[in-house]
């Protein structure tokens, strides 16, 4: 609309141009109605939905009653669902981390020339096109402590066997080991990217300066391809907080409660005990810690952006 | 309410039920393989003819099974079958959301009493059958409750006598054990728990990679391991008036008996074990009991998937301080209270149920079947490959059956919480500490979930 109003069309003889503008604009305004009724009906209204039925005590077969903020002040109180919350963090940090670093330097290894560059990088990138929940069902098998692949490789080297995650201490560290064998090649493809569009220029006369090979990377590499890390480690963040599938095929959520995270919590409240007033302040709990999440990752960005 | 024994309820039911005609024919003599009722001239099975019906079936074996068959029931009835097919969990939540919308798609459902009874009934979801039961025009003569099996009986039947589902297929409890290694140790298939926990401690062999004994750990599928364990000692998960009894001497015993036999018997890592860990763990010979649902005979029994074939005892749980009793499980179909077809729905019922279905369902290896006959009638057959022991510990087990799990409505909220309580006793919590703190957990979701 404002390009539109900003180099008019040369008004024809006899209509007044003003008012062919208003018109316009009129319509086109009408025009963002759909668009405006479906965003509506498909995110504020279940939004809103969703806090209006947090306020009631509603398992689906019986009667909803009305208790404000009572599932907010069981939720603060709940044992269960403060170590959800704490295993969601600990999960997320270390599937964002991991997978960043071994990324960047997947990134800058492939980023070399070498003779059969392309087919190693074609075979790294494979994990990712791989369906969540058949990845996850090949590395329950893995995982076994009895009969598992990866006990038997340890032991083949003379390591002692570990429990994986069938231990509560162990559990998320191996299902992070998934997520980093899922997701690392992602983070190296964008890395990658950013690699590709640095100039050479500043390399050149780094080296004529007498730069060491740290020294080129972190001076001149690292601050560039600091906004493709960070869009790394929104894509990255977002994944790792609401994973599901993985987590919920391996594990369950268990041993016990041990790797529970928030979203298998709510799966349970809401689909195993239809406790949907409980859930629905999960999800508006969730919300907020996603929120500030995001509120807090584009804040870094915009520092980053302000510094570079 | 409460969870009742199964002694007199079902015995009841069928005296009724005889009483008013509709198990009265004994159709004992007719050859099996054939759907009996088709030879009885005076009942009529075409007088639905033209209509159409939707049935909802789980994804399993024995959905697989009736849906492959549904042409003959088109065929003997004239009525049109529509089905879907959904996995276990799914089908459950579609339950409840097609039930709550008032207008369900379906007139006939396949419901898992363990989980769904409750529920169903609570809420005033199925038909009662027996208007139709007492009618004689409505009710063929094979449909003969004296060869159903007692247990599944108690799961069709509400306390108030209403009869909501017909039974299909049980899942009692039992011992696996692997006779090699028994013997190997001398060792005779325990006849208690007492001898149970022992023998699991003798043939226990870590340096061979050897348990002594396997079940589940996980949360939530554990819980049927230490009810059984709860049933031998006599104990019980609700009284009459709605109190749980799950932290009663006996519950904790139980505990101790599960956390002594999984902790210091059991694999390591079994903690995080579901029944596929414990069958792929049994099936390598590395364990020397095994307790879980009856239907895993086919894996064990087939040279592809078990190193032990040949080696495998199928021992019925052994007798506790005060019973003997398997802990069971059972499914079976019903109709939709909103369902405009009750007729049609009610003789697709008796027909899902019949002789011939139920025995084909033992013959493809698809579960345990309610009726009787089936056992014999299947042992007939040339291509029947499961062994003689198996259908003996079946038979004996379901004559000594309980309901594995309370029958109330938040049953997978008790799984939960009780499941979290038995993974912590493996890893080392007190069992009477663990259950006092899931039982006072537990006991409001309950009280909330009756008053509802």
């Amino acid at each position: 609309m404002a390009t539109l109003s900003a180099s008019p069309a040369p008004a024809e003889p006899g209509v007044p141009a003003a008012g062919f503008f208003r018109r316009r604009r009129r319509a086109l305004r009408l025009m963002t109605i759909p668009a405006l009724a479906i965003v509506a009906a498909v995110i504020v209204f279940p939004w809103l939905f969703t806090v209006y039925m947090s306020a009631f005590d509603w398992r689906i077969g019986s009667v909803a009653h009305f208790v404000g903020l009572a599932n907010y002040v069981s939720l603060a109180s709940n044992q269960r669902f403060l170590e959800a919350i704490g295993h969601t963090f600990y999960f997320t940090a270390l599937a964002v981390v991991v997978p960043l670093l071994l990324g960047t330097a997947a990134a800058l290894v492939f980023h070399r020339e070498f003779k059969g560059r392309g087919v190693l990088r074609a075979i790294f990138t494979m994990p990712m096109m791989a369906t969540p929940v058949a990845v996850a069902l090949v590395w329950t098998m893995m995982f076994h402590p009895q009969q598992g692949v990866l006990n038997y490789l340890l032991t083949s080297v003379g390591l002692p066997p570990s429990l994986w995650v069938y231990s509560p201490t162990f559990v998320i560290p191996s299902l992070v080991m998934v997520e980093v064998w899922h997701w690392t090649p992602l983070v190296m493809l964008i890395v990658l990217g950013g690699l590709a569009s640095l100039p050479t220029e500043p390399y050149e006369s780094a080296r004529l300066d007498g730069a060491t090979e740290w020294q080129l990377f972190r001076h001149i590499t690292f601050p560039l391809v600091l906004p493709f890390l960070l869009v790394a480690a929104v894509i990255r963040t977002i994944d790792a907080v609401k994973a599901f599938d993985t987590i919920y095929v391996i594990s369950q959520g268990g041993p016990g409660t041990a790797s529970e995270t928030i979203n298998l919590y709510l799966y349970l409240q809401a689909f195993a005990f239809y406790n949907i007033g409980n859930a629905s302040a999960v999800v508006v709990v969730f919300f907020v810690i996603i929120l500030a999440l995001a509120l807090l990752l584009l804040y870094v960005r915009q520092r980053a952006k302000w510094s570079a | 309410m409460t969870d009742r024994t199964n002694s007199t309820h079902p015995d009841a039911l069928r005296r009724r039920l005889l009483q008013a005609g509709a198990g009265a024919a004994a159709l004992g003599a007719l050859p099996a393989g054939v759907p009996a009722a088709m030879a009885q001239a005076p009942f009529d099975w075409k007088r639905f003819k033209g209509e159409k019906i939707e049935v909802f079936l789980v994804k399993s074996p024995r959905g697989d099974l009736l849906t492959k068959y549904h042409k003959e029931f088109e065929d003997l009835t004239g009525i049109t079958v529509g089905s879907e097919m959904v996995p276990e969990q799914q089908q459950r939540q579609k339950a409840v959301i097609e039930f709550n919308s008032g207008n369900p798609s379906f007139d006939v459902i396949a419901l898992s009493y363990h989980v769904q009874k409750r529920q169903f009934a609570k809420n005033n979801w199925m038909s009662d059958l027996r208007p139709f039961l007492n009618d004689k025009s409505m009710t063929t003569p094979d449909l003969d409750f004296a060869d159903f099996a007692k247990g599944g009986l108690f799961y069709a039947v509400e306390t108030d006598g209403r009869v909501m589902s017909l039974p299909l297929n049980l899942d009692p409890w039992v011992v696996y054990w692997n006779k090699e290694l028994f013997a190997a140790k001398n060792l005779a298939f325990p006849k208690t728990f007492a001898e149970m926990v022992d023998s699991a401690a003798k043939l226990n062999d870590p340096s061979k990679g050897v348990s002594g004994f396997v079940a589940r750990g996980l949360k939530n599928a554990n819980v049927p391991v230490w009810s059984s364990f709860l049933l031998g000692y006599g104990g019980s998960f609700i009284d009459a008036n709605g109190k749980l009894l799950t932290d009663t001497p006996e519950a904790i015993e139980a505990g101790r008996m599960y956390q002594t036999l999984l902790a210091k018997s059991g694999p390591q890592g079994v903690a995080g074990f579901n029944w596929n860990e414990s069958q792929s763990l049994f099936v390598q010979g590395k364990a020397a009991m095994w307790l879980d649902g009856i239907g895993f005979a086919q894996p064990l029994e087939d040279p592809a998937k078990s190193r032990i074939v040949g080696k495998v005892g199928y021992g019925v749980m052994p007798a506790g301080p005060k019973a003997q009793v398997s802990a069971l499980f059972a499914d079976g179909e019903g109709i939709s209270a909103q369902s405009k077809k009750k007729g049609p729905a009610w003789f697709y019922l008796q027909w899902a149920s019949n002789k011939a279905n139920q025995t084909r369902m033992l013959q493809a290896a698809a579960g345990a079947p309610v009726r009787n006959s089936a056992y014999a009638a299947a042992q007939q057959s040339s291509d029947f490959k499961a062994p003689k022991e198996w259908v003996e510990c079946m038979l004996k087990s379901a004559s000594i059956a309980q309901p594995g799990l309370p029958v109330i409505a938040p049953v997978t909220e008790f799984r939960d919480v009780f499941g979290v309580a038995l993974t912590n006793m493996i890893n080392g919590a007190d069992p009477a500490a663990e259950l006092k703190k899931a039982t006072a957990e537990f006991q409001p979701v309950l009280d909330k979930s009756e008053k509802a």
